[in-house]
């Protein structure tokens, strides 16, 4: 059994006051290995985006707890969350959220430089994971000049590059075309095998559930159901999985 | 090096017009409070020149002497008291005073004498350009400064001229000795000045003392002080400082200066803030982004920061380039704008401290961000 990177136990979350309250998650237990791509499907309201902000560090839970790397998140103030975000986490945006004036190399090496680290090393490490992701030829290119999938193969490039154990990924493909899907899935499932990742997906998009090794289904703020994704992968191959 | 200096300029040069905007609150900042300084200073080395170009180490003075051109007099007599005392190489009196000047025209204007033993060298007209100021020392003759040519209605060297009555004769002409009150200087031998100004012969405006060479200037003070109990003995600095003091502070004409340069740091401040905080609002998306990849808050306060270093530096290049321009323009004006190094320095700092504070709001802004909002759709 692979090592666990991120651990949730009896997570709750509550929104809003009075009239208005709302249980987002009402007590998740979960468990994020390392070489492990996880999805995490659920309809809208389901409480998908609330247990990521959770488990990504970025809303504190009413209750249960959080661990991240071993760390807890409980009682750690924002600069220690961000702290945690920084030297374990890689996330990826659905809308990428890359930085209009940076070219893709320097959006990449942004997240090098947030972690003190700079100069021709951090530019030599943005370019591999540029090329990682394919993208070598466009690394002096402005967002504004990118399709949407290259645009998120820069946004995955950046969430690598620092070498993170866990990558948050919300709705990574829901925005994109069925090769630009195919292809960022194949990069993130990449990240889990290859490189021993832990890769949580956010998802409603079906399309993608071959390339999992595990599917959780979440609704009404609790999980009800886990699959393993082998036997899902043998109904539907990859190349299929994209129309 | 890091990409926060990257990150600043791209954010301040990405929407043009605000950029010139914030620059030109900046520069009309900077530009107002270096005129009023530049006055301020200007001012105080022009109410001082007399004193400055007088080689005196102490002025006896009649009691409560407001600035040279104070119109009190003292007893001359008092020369003989200071010039008894040890320590004391020399006492020059000095007569000051406004006269009339008649113009060949019959037309009258104010002049300003400064009349002194021309001998002792101890306060005569410098920058000396035409003519020989030993000839002052002839009954009918006055050394001007060539920038009141047409003040005084003349053109040249031995051009003529009327004071109270008496017929004068220019023999030297100075470049530069202008008055702050744009009352020409009239330069005059002692005996002339009495004549000009109506002055008796036992009374003078003030006695210039010099110390011999290795006296202490402080005791040599204390014990003319002693000699001269109803009269004033200062020293050149406290002479400068006072006549400063009066006609800076005392007329409310330094306030003057200074409430406008106080006016303009507001108003600079007020515009970088304005320009800064609403950049800061429109790049929320990307330092929320910068939050949620972990960024520690001072990342992003050094990226609001180097904005506003960025801001404050180049407004300030273009700003001293006007400053000069100003400088060169004024320099033969009645009232030259001085700015000294210590002025460029100053307003330099003055600069990044408006640019750094108005980034307070924008960091406070900035403070509140939710990193989550990046997940918002």
């Amino acid at each position: 059994m692979s090592e666990i990177i991120v651990e949730a136990k009896d997570i709750k979350k509550t929104l809003g006051r009075g009239a208005g309250e709302v249980q987002a998650l009402r007590g998740i237990d979960l468990s994020l290995r390392r070489g492990e791509l996880t999805l995490l499907m659920g309809p809208s309201g389901s409480g998908k985006t609330t247990l990521l902000l959770i488990l990504g560090c970025m809303l504190a839970p009413s209750s249960g707890t959080a661990t991240v790397c071993g760390t807890s998140t409980s009682s750690v103030d924002t600069e220690g969350l961000a702290k945690i975000r920084r030297d374990h986490i890689g996330f990826v945006f659905q809308t990428y959220h890359l930085f209009p004036t940076l070219t893709a190399a320097q959006n990449v090496q942004l997240a090098l430089d947030i972690r003190g680290e700079h100069g021709r090393r951090a530019a030599k490490k943005a370019r591999e994971a540029l090329t990682m992701v394919g993208l070598e030829q466009k690394s002096d290119t402005l967002p504004g000049e990118l399709s949407g999938g290259e645009q998120q193969r820069v946004a995955i490039a950046r969430a690598f590059v620092a070498n993170p154990s866990v990558i948050l990924a919300d709705e990574p493909t829901a925005a994109l075309d069925g090769e630009n899907g195919r292809t960022i899935m194949r990069i993130l499932a990449d990240a889990a095998h290859d490189r021993n990742r832990a890769v949580l997906v956010v998802t409603h998009d079906p399309r993608i559930v071959p390339f999992a090794d595990r599917i959780l289904d979440i609704e009404d703020g609790r999980l009800v159901g886990e699959q393993r994704g082998g036997s899902e992968q043998a109904r539907m191959p990859k190349a299929a999985a994209f129309p | 090096m890091s990409l926060v200096l990257t990150l600043a300029s791209r954010n301040l040069f990405h929407d043009r017009l605000r950029f010139v905007a914030t620059l030109v609150g900046i520069v009309f900042s900077v530009v107002l409070v270096m005129i009023q300084m530049g006055l301020f200073l200007g001012f105080g080395r022009m109410v001082t020149t007399m004193i400055d170009h007088a080689s005196a180490d102490l002025w006896v003075l009649p009691k409560g002497a407001k600035c040279f051109e104070d119109p009190s007099l003292l007893d001359a007599n008092l020369r003989d008291k200071v010039a008894s005392v040890d320590g004391v190489a020399s006492v020059v009196p000095l007569v000051i005073g406004f006269s009339d000047w008649r113009l060949e025209s019959g037309e009258v204007t104010p002049v300003f004498i400064v009349g002194a033993d021309l001998r002792d060298r101890t306060l005569q007209p410098w920058n000396v350009v035409e003519g020989d100021v030993r000839a002052l020392s002839q009954a009918g003759t006055v050394a001007v400064d060539r920038s009141y040519f047409e003040r005084l209605g003349i053109s040249k060297i031995g051009s003529t001229a009327e004071i109270r009555g008496r017929r004068v004769k220019v023999v030297a002409l100075t470049d530069g000795i202008r008055s702050f009150t744009t009352t020409p200087y009239v330069f005059v031998d002692l005996k002339n000045a009495r004549n000009y100004t109506g002055t008796f012969p036992e009374r003078a405006s003030s006695l210039l003392v010099r110390v011999k060479p290795g006296a202490d200037r402080a005791s040599v003070l204390q014990a003319v002080q002693a000699k001269v109990t109803d009269a004033e003995v200062l020293t050149s600095a406290e002479f400068r400082s006072r006549s400063r003091s009066f006609w800076l502070f005392g007329t409310g004409a330094g306030a003057a200066l200074f409430a406008g340069a106080i006016l303009g740091v507001i108003v600079g401040t007020v515009i970088v803030a304005q320009t800064l905080y609403s950049s800061t609002k429109d790049h929320l998306s990307e330092f929320a982004t910068l939050r949620a990849m972990g960024s520690s808050n001072s990342y992003i306060y050094a990226v609001i920061i180097y904005q506003a270093l960025l801001n404050a530096v180049i407004g300030f290049i273009i700003a001293a380039a006007i400053g000069w321009v100003v400088v060169e323009v004024t320099a033969k004006s009645a009232l030259p704008i001085v700015i000294t190094p210590w002025l460029i320095a100053g307003l330099f700092v003055l600069t990044v401290i408006m640019c750094v504070a108005s980034a307070i709001g924008a960091i406070v802004r900035v403070v509140r961000i939710d990193p989550a909002t990046v997940f918002m759709r």
